[in-house]
């Protein structure tokens, strides 16, 4: 049986064979053009490379995917990352001439990074993450890709496991390649509540009357509360925990109470059934304050953007289907008919799937009559195709597929109409 | 603008046409010669309207009264047109009529045009041009709101500005969205007033601050609003033109001039950047903490401290701490020793630090990368922008502290109760730099810090003048406080200018 253990020492073994037998470099290429639109789109795509010992490589580009291939099955890189689309090749921002290098476009981007959530998750810190904390990152990414999609009208949203502790967003729609960097900040503040740092304590403040958008991110964060919050990270169990809860409610009377009450009632739920009648109260009565039970909600729920990642045109993400070089898990896009059950630590790592496509192979018999018709380079790439069909990752290199397939319908009319105008029929 | 020797001769009848309007497009440039006095004069008095502009938008909520009452004020001042109506009845005696005043507006924005295109391939200038842009953009406005609603309807029409409104159904439909979302109205203010449909990307400022409905990648604008659109349009425009006149800059180059003067413009608006290093190598190593307690502001007090206590920053923490260091004297060798000592005590290894981190540290000081040598940060630039996220300890205390916390730390620091109320009073206020004077008059000991905070580095070296360095006073001292009267030649001018740039 193959396991999903892995261990660091062993990866200069496993990322040749990732690269050359695994890699969906045809899909990725596929992306990476955006249907040919655009000249150069891909040529002009910087891409960086981590390599052993963090030697880290910056301004890589690749003229085909050939070329972009064969590279990286040279130097085997420990981590992909994908920057901006320039104004020249990236490969040579050194011959022209200083500033006229630029970043034109890149997706709107979005990190959304655990470590962020730690003044609120009892469960681990810093870089560990557990099932009852990911239930951050589902809410996150059900809260943004409602926004991106219903508010901002954007429709090819890319969501990306990052392979060790976050999520990655890549909203892949032309508009949003195009956006300049105030508006790229423009759309990332609307969909920042949560603000300030280690010396704010109340982190989200709301105003009356609430904005649409802040009531159906709440509707969001609503289903998943009791479970997330009270259940499974206790914020009303023990008393410090409950210290930090009642930090947050606004005002000294309405504190009293509430630990008063507290004293009698032990059960969480029960607890937080009077936060909410306090509140309830409240809001027929004084202007200031009367949402508190709903910003308690959202400091502890709602997701925390890395503001910074997604302002810039020129910032690096990490690329999907890059290994994270701490886990060995493959950065996979996720499937978001299947989030609730998306669960990271069953995500693949590199040892797996290159151990999976070990395994004996079955109904390769039937297949060699085909391959002798075609020629041998169509048969090494559809070896290839086998290849990682027969691993953990063929669902996520399907579901790649499927996004990609989608966002090709929506430029196939503009494709009709430039070849209309070049008159081939 | 035209440099060439075309003259033409502009009777006040003319004038009275181009001028007819408060509140300009800037769309046709001044084809008319004037003075190098006047040339200098107006650029000088814009500029120093556009400062104001830049202070005031950080002390008080943009277009609240107080902000509107000091920007008259100023304009009234500085000859400026500060009134949609014209009034030539009582022009003071050497004052400008209204129309001049329009006339000066016209040509004074032109010029600063010319002193802020240049920005290319230099992200310093290039901040000095978003900062032109910014501030022309914030006089627009408030001369916009100040228009009665049918003079705002004028100006759309004279300008061709043409937003598309919904329809009523679409209207009806989305109502309660619309008084949920929308800044200040209500049921029957809905009802009553148009709304434009523009895509989101023309209402960033909306946008940003959730005070728009959005659907589908478009901003519902009520007619209230629309000065968001107008906005957005001259924000678009003044920096297309800036991009068209950057070109025609070499025409303007050769002339000698106005070449100095332009230059010495543009760089003018944060006074001195505190880039050039002239105490390298004063202080050592093991005199930071103690300085850290006596003479750094409070922000970079609060950085010194979890730097300490955590054995690290995080990036923000480490720009605007690391900067601030540069700023105070520290070089690039002693800097990566002090970063690198604090981090190894942490999580973080020699190898990794040299691997990771001495990168950014050289890259403060311009040895990677694009090679610029970048300036400490402003209190403007803690100020407004990028705000402190979990885990970070930057930013301004003043401004991004709970209140109750700042209490906490200003008590830790010894700071009398009556400073403390009187310092959060100002918070309250958003006065952030005049608090910040305060926690130094406090800390201090003086009644009066008899200079204007506009920069960390500027608090530190005031702080030191009063610590001891009495060499530093004296020679500051030595610089006279000039007035702007006109100078004659060339070089008596620029002096003028830098010593209007240093007392701003």
């Amino acid at each position: 049986m193959p396991s999903n253990v892995f261990d660091s020492a062993n990866l200069p073994d496993l990322l040749p064979l990732y690269y050359r037998r695994l890699f969906p470099f045809s899909l990725y290429y596929r992306w990476l053009t955006y249907g040919g639109l655009q000249k150069n789109y891909f040529q002009n795509r910087e891409f960086s490379f981590t390599l052993k010992d963090d030697i880290y490589v910056r301004y890589q580009s690749f003229s085909t995917q050939t070329e972009l291939e064969k590279e990286m099955q040279k130097i085997n890189p420990y981590k992909i990352d994908i920057g901006a689309v320039y104004s020249h090749r990236p490969i040579q921002h050194n011959t022209v001439k200083s500033g006229t290098f630029q970043a034109l476009e890149k997706e709107l981007v979005f990190d959304i990074d655990m470590t962020d959530y730690d003044d609120v998750r009892s469960c681990c810190s810093a870089a560990d993450i557990c099932c009852k904390c990911w239930t951050l990152m589902t809410i996150a990414i059900r809260i943004l890709d409602r926004a991106l999609r219903e508010d901002f009208g954007f429709q090819h949203l890319l969501w990306v496991y990052s392979g060790r502790r976050g999520v990655h967003c890549w909203v892949c729609d032309e508009a949003a390649r195009k956006l300049s960097v105030a508006a790229r900040s423009a759309v990332a503040e609307y969909l920042s509540l949560v603000k300030g740092g280690d010396e704010t304590v109340k982190k989200v403040v709301l105003t009356d009357p609430i904005h649409p958008f802040i009531r159906e991110s709440l509707a969001v964060v609503e289903k998943y509360f009791t479970q997330y919050a009270i259940h499974d990270q206790d914020i009303l169990g023990q008393k410090e925990s409950v210290e930090k809860v009642l930090a947050l409610v606004p005002e000294d009377i309405l504190l009293k109470e509430l630990q008063q009450d507290f004293q009698n009632e032990r059960k969480p739920e029960n607890r937080w059934t009077q936060i909410r009648n306090q509140a309830i109260k409240k809001q027929g009565a004084a202007k200031k304050g009367q949402h508190f039970e709903k910003e308690i909600m959202l400091q502890y729920c709602y997701p925390r953007l890395d503001v910074n990642v997604s302002k810039g045109v020129n910032h690096l993400l990490k690329s999907p289907f890059s290994v994270h070089p701490k886990t060995g898990r493959i950065s996979v896009p996720i499937d978001l008919e299947e989030l609730d059950s998306f669960d990271p630590f069953a995500v693949p790592t590199i040892s797996l799937i290159c151990e999976e496509l070990d395994r004996p192979r079955r109904g390769e018999e039937d297949e060699k009559l085909d391959d002798t018709k075609e020629n041998e380079k169509d048969a090494a790439e559809r070896r290839k195709i086998r290849d990682y069909k027969r691993t953990s990752l063929a669902k996520y290199v399907k579901h790649f597929d499927q996004f990609l397939a989608q966002m090709a319908q929506s430029w196939k009319g503009d494709l009709l109409k430039k070849s209309d105008l070049q008159k081939q029929f | 603008m035209l440099f060439s020797g075309r003259r033409r001769k502009v009777n006040l009848n003319a004038q009275s046409e181009l001028y007819e309007h408060a509140v300009q497009f800037y769309v046709q440039p001044p084809l008319e010669n004037i003075s190098l006095n006047e040339f200098e004069t107006f650029a000088v008095e814009r500029l120093k309207l556009l400062k104001t502009i830049e202070t005031l938008g950080v002390s008080y909520v943009k277009l609240s009264e107080q902000y509107k009452k000091k920007l008259e004020s100023e304009s009234k001042n500085l000859n400026f047109p500060y009134r949609s109506e014209t009034d030539d009845r009582k022009i003071p005696p050497g004052g400008l009529s209204e129309c001049e005043k329009r006339r000066k507006d016209h040509i004074s924005h032109f010029i600063l045009r010319l002193a802020y295109c240049q920005t290319v391939h230099n992200p310093y200038r290039e901040e000095l041009r978003r900062w032109f842009i910014q501030q022309e953009v914030d006089l627009f406005r408030y001369r916009f709101s100040e228009l009665h609603s049918k003079q705002k309807l004028e100006f759309l029409h004279r300008n061709n500005l043409q937003y598309d409104a919904i329809s009523a159904e679409e209207k009806s439909e989305l109502q309660r969205e619309l008084i949920d979302s929308t800044y200040g109205v209500s049921g029957i203010t809905v009802e009553q007033q148009d709304f434009y449909k523009v895509p989101f990307q023309d209402a960033l400022d909306l946008v940003r601050t959730r005070k728009v409905y959005l659907r589908a990648g478009y901003a519902y604008i009520p007619h209230q609003d629309i000065v968001t659109i107008v906005l957005n349009d001259f924000r678009t425009r003044l920096s297309k033109a800036l991009a068209l006149t950057a070109r025609s800059l070499p025409a303007v180059h050769s002339d000698e001039r106005l070449q100095p003067l332009l230059s010495h413009l543009s760089h003018a608006y944060v006074g001195q950047d505190y880039s050039v290093q002239k105490n390298v190598g004063k202080f050592s190593l093991e005199q930071v903490d103690s300085l850290s307690g006596k003479s750094f502001p409070l922000c970079m007090r609060q950085l010194h401290q979890s730097l300490r206590e955590n054995h690290h920053l995080r990036h923000g923490g480490r720009m605007q701490y690391g900067l601030f260091l540069k700023g105070i004297g520290l070089s690039l060798e002693q800097a990566l020793q002090f970063w690198r000592s604090e981090f190894v005590k942490g999580k973080v290894d020699a190898d990794k630090f040299d691997k990771a981190y001495a990168y950014s540290v050289r890259h403060m000081f311009g040895r990677e990368g694009k090679r610029t040598d970048y300036t400490p940060y402003s209190c403007m630039k803690v100020i407004l922008s990028n705000a402190p996220g979990q885990g970070d300890h930057h930013g301004c205390p003043f401004r991004h502290s709970d209140p109750e916390l700042l209490k906490q730390k200003l008590q830790v620091y010894k700071v009398p109760p009556s400073g403390i109320s009187q310092i959060l009073e100002l918070v309250k206020g958003m006065h952030y730099q005049l608090a910040c004077q305060k926690y130094f008059e406090l800390t201090h000991n003086v009644d009066d810090a008899n200079f204007s905070l506009s920069h960390p580095n500027q608090y530190f070296i005031e702080s030191q003048k009063i610590l001891g360095g009495g060499k530093d006073l004296k020679r500051e001292a030595d610089v006279p406080q000039r007035s702007q009267e006109a100078a004659g030649g060339l070089a008596e001018m620029s002096e003028d200018l830098d010593s209007f740039f240093q007392d701003g």
